[in-house]
């Protein structure tokens, strides 16, 4: 009991810490002249600090009544300090949003619709990836303009594939191109493996796998789990095969030794990884010179999942219209052009140049070719009760405790049954 | 109020009296008291009204009186969290016995170098955790490890500890007892201090050596020490997390872990309901039932001492 007590007394720190902020935000100016106005802005990725203070200064010089105070919340505590904040009525007035808990949040009347505004001031939202457009709409409304994009793509170790004398993957290239290297590449006796089935990782393994197999993972309504249907189950046998056959390492390996790091010590031939590790393999020693990009293989069809974050406003901020004001800017073509230099992928088409050129040793239009292929992530009102749902039945596949076929079947009962519950 | 007045009081006076010596102590313990009642006291009451109900994820609830806790009956994620935590918590005494030792050789007379040993036990008391179990989680990994690399010199190929459903547990026991012996041999060192030299002076003259002082004077006198000892690391054990939550992998790779099944513990199930799947009022009727656990253990505790503590 100790331990619950404390973490209410936590929690009930972090909305006074949180309350006690966002009270400080609010100084009324002058009455009745313009209101000088102070918003608080959420993110978690340290990396991004600078460059989200660089675009809220941006912001300032053309709003001069308007100062952003920009929060960091590392990645694991930002969703339970801000379902804390969300919880006692103090959320920040901006926040980053994600895929998996978008729905979470629109439904329970914690962010603020946008269609009025975005009607009235005209926004063209056809400058984003669609798939990103339609993640950030719940009931038929739009609740944040992207931020940011990334899609996967296999990174690939030069070296490995110069020693075992294998062609470099072509842009082309299918899953029996992408099955008959992993077996050139595979050398158990030396602890080299083609791949790695990562099991940890859906948006950049299986929800591909599964996509480019002609299944799928939620139904478009969102109310029935795919995990039933045989062309899903491919998608996920392409994995537990891998394992199967010694070309992954198997699970056990895996839960000690994260497959990023297998590949970062020349372990693991191909990885299956996102755009954002590009940062990560350009600073690595070993990497730096030693890997390159290539699209993912193609099964039925080619298919990449694509995901972004998006810029969301509190449903209670005091400040709904200079709040939007700085979404609107978040989400433009100036906003864009900056983040790209310094972030991610800019979600604003046109505006990923700059990106792709800040690292030429890597093919990184890649990333940005596959966009016109990419698939939307799944996600619906409580994302993150089945997702604990596919680690708890398909770790018994991955183990190879249970074929596939039923651990998946499992897996959609149970699925179906947290859907019925949302 | 003077020595005259209070000689020349009558009864109800100096009732009086005692109550205004009562009232000041309530105001003395105030600060404190009124720290508890808020921060510890309210929310185990609200924890227990919350586990009568359904929580939205931002809060709102509606009341579904027993149905947590008839699904806490049927859950079997519950039963072995259970299982394996009551394993632990079993497993973990073992860190008294091993602490008594210790604090034994510690307190033998001329030994060189005291101060360091203590230290060195003392150690891992006084290091995070959380440090800890990262350098533990190395060790134990089963293609780099120091563990697997001295066991391979020896022609022994060793399993992946922390992913091997058949040695996690063990593995995560190992951790605990190693980072808690320090801490109860200070106590135990504490204890055998006060125990008086005459007894071991009448003991010595009637002849008992250094091994039966130990037995017949040592252990009975030390037997109040390891009640306490016994009673703090079983609550301690029960309520398990941080350990099992970085050696055994946190968020998505825990639950990816072949041996998630036999390490997960009922604090870390109640965390994955509370702050992952949204779950929060099966999550407060996890935290009473473990509650209700810890009080009768306790209670059971207080029951068996009277067979076998001595109280000097």
């Amino acid at each position: 009991m100790r331990k619950s007590a404390r973490l209410g007394a936590a929690v009930f720190g972090v909305v006074l810490a949180v309350s006690a902020c966002s009270a400080g935000g609010d100084e009324p100016g002058a009455a009745g002249g313009q209101e000088k106005v102070t918003l608080s802005y959420a993110m978690w990725d340290n990396n991004q600090k600078p460059v989200m203070e660089e675009l809220s200064k941006a912001f300032t010089a053309t709003h001069p009544d308007i100062t952003v105070n920009v929060q960091l919340t590392p990645w694991e505590g930002y969703w339970t300090k801000l379902k804390a904040a969300a919880t006692g009525g103090a959320a920040p007035d901006v926040f980053w949003m994600n895929g998996p808990n978008f729905q979470l949040y629109a439904s329970n009347g914690v962010l603020r619709p946008l269609e009025e505004e975005i009607t009235n001031d005209k926004v063209d939202l056809s400058v984003y990836p669609k798939p990103l457009i339609d993640l950030y709409t719940f009931d038929g409304k739009h609740f944040g303009l992207p931020k940011d994009m990334d899609t996967i793509g296999v990174w690939y170790n030069k070296t490995l594939f110069d020693a075992k004398k294998v062609p470099y993957p072509a842009d082309d290239w299918t899953w029996d191109d992408f099955k008959s290297a992993v077996a050139k590449l595979s050398d158990p006796a030396k602890g080299v493996y083609g791949t790695a089935a990562q099991l940890t990782s859906f948006q950049e393994y299986q929800y591909n796998t599964i996509d480019q197999a002609g299944g799928f993972v939620i139904s478009p309504d969102g109310k029935k789990s795919g995990y039933d249907n045989p062309q899903t189950i491919e998608g996920l046998r392409f994995w537990t095969d891998l394992i199967k056959n010694k070309q992954s390492p198997d699970l056990k390996t895996m839960t000690d030794t994260f497959p990023l790091q297998l590949f970062e010590a020349g372990k693991i031939a191909m990885y299956w990884g996102g755009s954002w590790n590009v940062s990560e393999f350009a600073a690595n020693d070993y990497t730096k010179d030693k890997v390159d990009v290539a699209p993912l293989p193609k099964g039925q069809k080619q298919a990449t999942i694509i995901h972004g974050v998006a810029n969301v406003v509190s449903a209670k901020t005091e400040h709904p219209a200079q709040a939007w004001e700085f979404v609107k800017f978040l989400g433009s073509k100036q906003a864009a052009d900056i983040l790209g230099k310094k972030g991610p992928i800019p979600a604003y088409n046109g505006t990923q140049s700059a990106w792709v050129a800040a690292h030429p040793e890597f093919k990184l239009q890649t990333f940005l070719d596959a966009v016109a292929y990419a698939a939307p992530f799944p996600v619906s009102k409580n994302t993150a009760a089945w997702n604990e749902a596919e680690l708890t039945y398909l770790t018994k596949a991955w183990t190879g405790e249970q074929p596939v076929e039923k651990a998946a079947t499992e897996l959609a009962a149970a699925m179906n049954a947290l859907l019925a519950k949302e | 109020m003077t020595l005259t007045t209070r000689r020349g009081a009558t009864k109800p006076a100096r009732r009086r009296d005692r109550a205004v010596e009562a009232l000041w102590g309530y105001a003395f313990i105030a600060p404190i008291g009124l720290g508890l009642a808020v921060f510890y006291l309210w929310p185990v009451l609200q924890t227990a009204y919350f586990s009568f109900t359904e929580w939205g994820a931002f809060g709102g609830h509606t009341w579904t009186g027993a149905a947590n806790y008839l699904r806490l009956i049927a859950d079997p994620e519950m039963g072995r969290a259970l299982v394996n935590t009551l394993t632990y918590t079993v497993l973990g005494l073992l860190a008294i016995p091993l602490a008594i030792v210790f604090a034994a050789l510690l307190n033998t007379k001329g030994l060189r170098g005291v101060g360091v040993y203590r230290t060195m036990f003392f150690l891992p008391v006084v290091t995070m955790p959380v440090a800890i179990a990262m350098v533990w989680r190395w060790l134990y990994n089963g293609e780099y490890g120091l563990i697997n690399l001295v066991l391979s010199l020896v022609g022994i190929d060793g399993p992946n500890w922390i992913a091997d459903p058949d040695t996690a547990l063990y593995a995560l026991v190992v951790v605990g007892v190693w980072s808690s012996v320090g801490y109860n041999l200070i106590i135990f060192l504490a204890g055998m201090q006060a125990i008086p030299k005459e007894y071991y002076e009448a003991a010595a003259i009637d002849g008992a050596g250094p091994v039966r002082q130990f037995v017949k004077v040592t252990l009975p006198l030390l037997s109040p020490t390891a009640f306490f000892v016994s009673v703090i690391s079983v609550i301690g054990s029960l309520q398990l997390f941080d350990l099992v939550y970085v050696i055994g992998g946190s968020g998505s790779s825990a639950r990816s872990n072949p041996a998630f099944p036999r390490l997960e513990t009922v604090v870390q199930l109640f965390y994955e309901r509370a702050f992952v799947t949204n779950d929060r009022g099966y999550a407060a009727a996890i935290v009473m039932a473990l509650l209700v656990l810890i009080i009768a253990l306790t209670a059971f505790q207080f029951r068996l001492q009277r067979r076998w503590v001595h109280y000097a």
